[in-house]
């Protein structure tokens, strides 16, 4: 293996997890369950973009953002934007007051498209705005925070606010944003009917396609020079910065990134699901996608699809046949998690793994990761620096 | 909102300012327990809210309890210091349990409190139900006095507003003018050397959490006359009042006054003149955007660390 695709793939213990992650997505999956599970299954893995997102931000940088929520949004509301602007067309909303707008705004009695929307008429456009407007936002966010060295708990208690922010917003706003049941109906895209059989096929692999793809992105920027930085400034930021590198910087990329990643699970959650609501951008959903990735493990990438997989079935399962149960045990895993399984589900393994010596090359925590979770030396250094 | 006349105008404004103090109650005695958890030891609890339930519900038990055996007129001081005393309890225990194992991580124990959060609302949705209860309110805290006739004040705003003054004065007399505030601050200040001369930090810490949790308790106990109590009661405010003590800047007990009656009035007088969301959108966005400018809060210390 050359030396490029090695830092891609992350050596050859990372290539046989990849691989095994890439079959069970690929082949297992769609071959054990019908349609309908499967179409359930890409739901998750559009979470599972936001829990990679994570491992690179929280497991990696060191920085807990509790607003992933807002960039999932931003993408999934961008598709959801240009696929409703699709199926309100004039002939199909002739009904409507004003044909042609989307029927939430006909009945909150607006007359014509707002600005915002007319970006959303062309694919490409759509597209882009998908990518760019989180990582805009994000780089302003991370921009106004980090210049000012605003880390730790802060960071979380204002991406946190943020996202409150953007989900009443998004409620309140019911003419321009389809308010809390957000912009629903959503069938088609280019003509393309998503709702069929095999267009969900389709979708679940390009989903599929697009999350290895984020790995291994996420794992190309890990195993650079960059990921090397990142975890340095994770424990001991003073020093990279008296080293002579602007530690603000590097967060503020991490954070666009992280960013984009969740934008373009957003944007793939509408697709498949064929709706789009606030319920996916506001606080709850934030910190259930940390859970996610602290399930999986904080470190590694595939233990957080892992993760994302296995707390969705769970959650699936329980509050089909015991809803009562639910909260308590998603509490509780909240709490165990980050009380006795810090690196959760990979951390879990490689400890075992260690034992097995055949087992250990299907790892893809790498050695130099295994550090012990956000160690800190001093509360006090988590907080603003004067 | 330029209708209304200059006497309108006066009104509006004493009547939403009015109904703003009753927030602000609320939000200051949240926000004075987060304020000791999270500006005296870097723990961000987010079960803070469910804390306050644990108060509220207290309450309403006892104003139960009250009604059938006929002492509705007193109930509400016992109330106020057994919603203390389970909160305490609770939040000494929980500390113990859990907290103490994780003061080097912050950002774990805000997950951590998120899951406890989580379980408790659970337990009071399993054990209470999911409908919101209201508390029996003795005859003397209703009704309302009328300065003019166009001006209505609630009995039972007053009645909050005086506990939470109470209250505040406590805490300040207990922070700064008591021995185990003094054995808090110190503990805060430099750990290692509290230690050495012999202050048991540990129960510093246990305390400390402790207080600040009977402290939400008691917010819960007010809370009951202002509005109904559901399981959910606790996470609608946990945001806000972590901005309350973020932006008067943690460790201030003046900031934290200040902050919160800033928010809660800026909320309420907006709410009138736009709809109630976007009158919580503007008042957030402005504390987002001034903590982003001044990230150390309207009343930092000005400590060089």
């Amino acid at each position: 293996m050359n030396a490029s695709l090695n830092k891609l793939v992350g050596g050859k213990q990372g290539a046989i997890g990849l691989a095994l992650l890439a079959a069970l997505i690929f082949i297992i999956l769609p071959l054990g369950v019908d349609i309908f599970r499967l179409n359930l299954v890409g739901k998750y893995l559009t979470y599972a973009f936001v829990a990679v997102s994570l491992v690179l931000l929280w497991g990696n940088g060191g920085i807990l953002s509790l607003g992933q929520g807002i960039f999932f949004g931003l993408g999934g509301y961008g598709m959801a934007m240009f696929m409703k602007l699709e199926a309100s067309d004039p002939i199909s909303t002739k009904i409507q007051t004003t044909p042609g707008i989307p029927d939430f705004m006909d009945w909150n009695q607006i007359t014509e498209l707002p600005w915002f929307w007319h970006p959303f008429e062309s694919l490409p456009l759509t597209i882009l705005a998908i990518l760019v407007i989180p990582a805009l936002f994000a780089y302003l966010i991370g921009f106004a925070m980090f210049k000012r060295r605003v880390g730790g708990v802060y960071f979380a208690i204002i991406t946190q606010a943020i996202a409150l922010i953007l989900s009443i917003l998004i409620v309140g706003q019911q003419g321009y944003t389809g308010g809390v049941n957000g912009i629903t109906d959503l069938k088609t895209m280019l003509g393309w009917d998503t709702r069929t059989d095999s267009a969900k096929y389709i979708l679940y692999y390009v989903n599929g396609a697009l999350l290895i793809g984020a790995i291994l992105l996420s794992k190309y920027i890990l195993n650079s020079k960059f990921g090397m930085l990142l975890l340095a400034m994770r424990d001991k930021e003073e020093r990279v910065r008296f080293s002579g590198y602007d530690v603000s910087n590097f967060k503020i990329f991490i954070f666009c990134v992280a960013a984009m990643i969740s934008a373009v699970g957003g944007a793939m959650f509408t697709l498949q699901v064929g709706f789009m609501s606030p319920s996916f951008v506001g606080i709850v959903p934030s910190i259930e996608m940390v859970i996610f990735c602290a399930v999986g493990g904080r470190m590694s990438l595939i233990g957080a699809v892992y993760g994302t997989l296995l707390v969705n079935y769970g959650k699936t399962v329980f509050s089909e046949t015991y809803p009562e149960l639910w909260l308590f045990l998603m509490g509780g895993l909240f709490i165990a998690v980050v009380m006795f399984f810090p690196n959760g589900l990979a951390g879990i393994y490689d400890k075992y793994a260690k034992r097995f010596k055949f087992l250990r090359k299907f790892s893809d925590t790498q050695p130099a990761e295994k550090v012990k979770a956000t160690p800190v030396s001093d509360i006090k250094e988590m907080g603003v620096k004067a | 909102m330029f209708d209304y006349s200059m006497a309108d105008m006066g009104n509006i404004m004493v009547m939403q300012g009015f109904s703003g103090l009753s927030m602000f109650t609320v939000l200051l005695l949240m926000a004075l327990g987060l304020a000791i958890i999270f500006g005296q030891m870097g723990v961000i609890n987010m079960a803070h809210g469910e804390f306050m339930t644990i108060g509220a519900y207290t309450t309403v038990m006892l104003s139960k309890v009250a009604a059938t055996y006929g002492f509705v007129n007193y109930y509400f001081l016992v109330a106020i210091v057994l919603a203390f005393i389970l909160a305490f309890a609770l939040g000494y225990f929980v500390e113990y349990i859990m907290i103490r194992h994780l003061y080097k991580r912050p950002l774990d124990t805000l997950l951590a409190t998120w899951g406890l959060s989580l379980v408790m609302q659970q337990a009071f949705r399993s054990s209470f139900g999911a409908k919101e209860v209201s508390a029996e309110l003795p005859e003397w805290m209703l009704g309302s006095f009328k300065p003019t006739p166009d001006i209505d004040i609630p009995i039972n705003g007053v009645f909050v507003m005086v506990l939470a003054l109470l209250v505040t004065a406590g805490v300040y007399m207990f922070m700064y003018r008591s021995r185990w505030g003094l054995r808090v601050r110190a503990t805060v200040q430099n750990r290692v050397m509290a230690g050495a001369v012999g202050i048991n930090t540990k129960k510093v810490d246990r305390i400390t959490f402790a207080l600040g949790c009977g402290i939400a308790g008691i917010a819960g106990a007010a809370f009951t006359t202002i509005a109904s109590t559901g399981p959910t009661t606790g996470t609608l405010y946990i945001v806000d009042s972590f901005m309350v003590v973020v932006f008067g800047g943690a460790a201030s007990l003046m900031g934290t006054i200040a902050s919160a009656f800033g928010i809660a009035q800026a909320q309420s007088i907006l709410q009138f003149f736009m709809t109630s969301s976007m009158g919580k959108v503007s008042t957030l966005l402005v504390i987002v955007g001034i903590l982003m400018m001044k990230p150390e809060g309207l009343f930092a210390s000005k400590l060089r660390k």
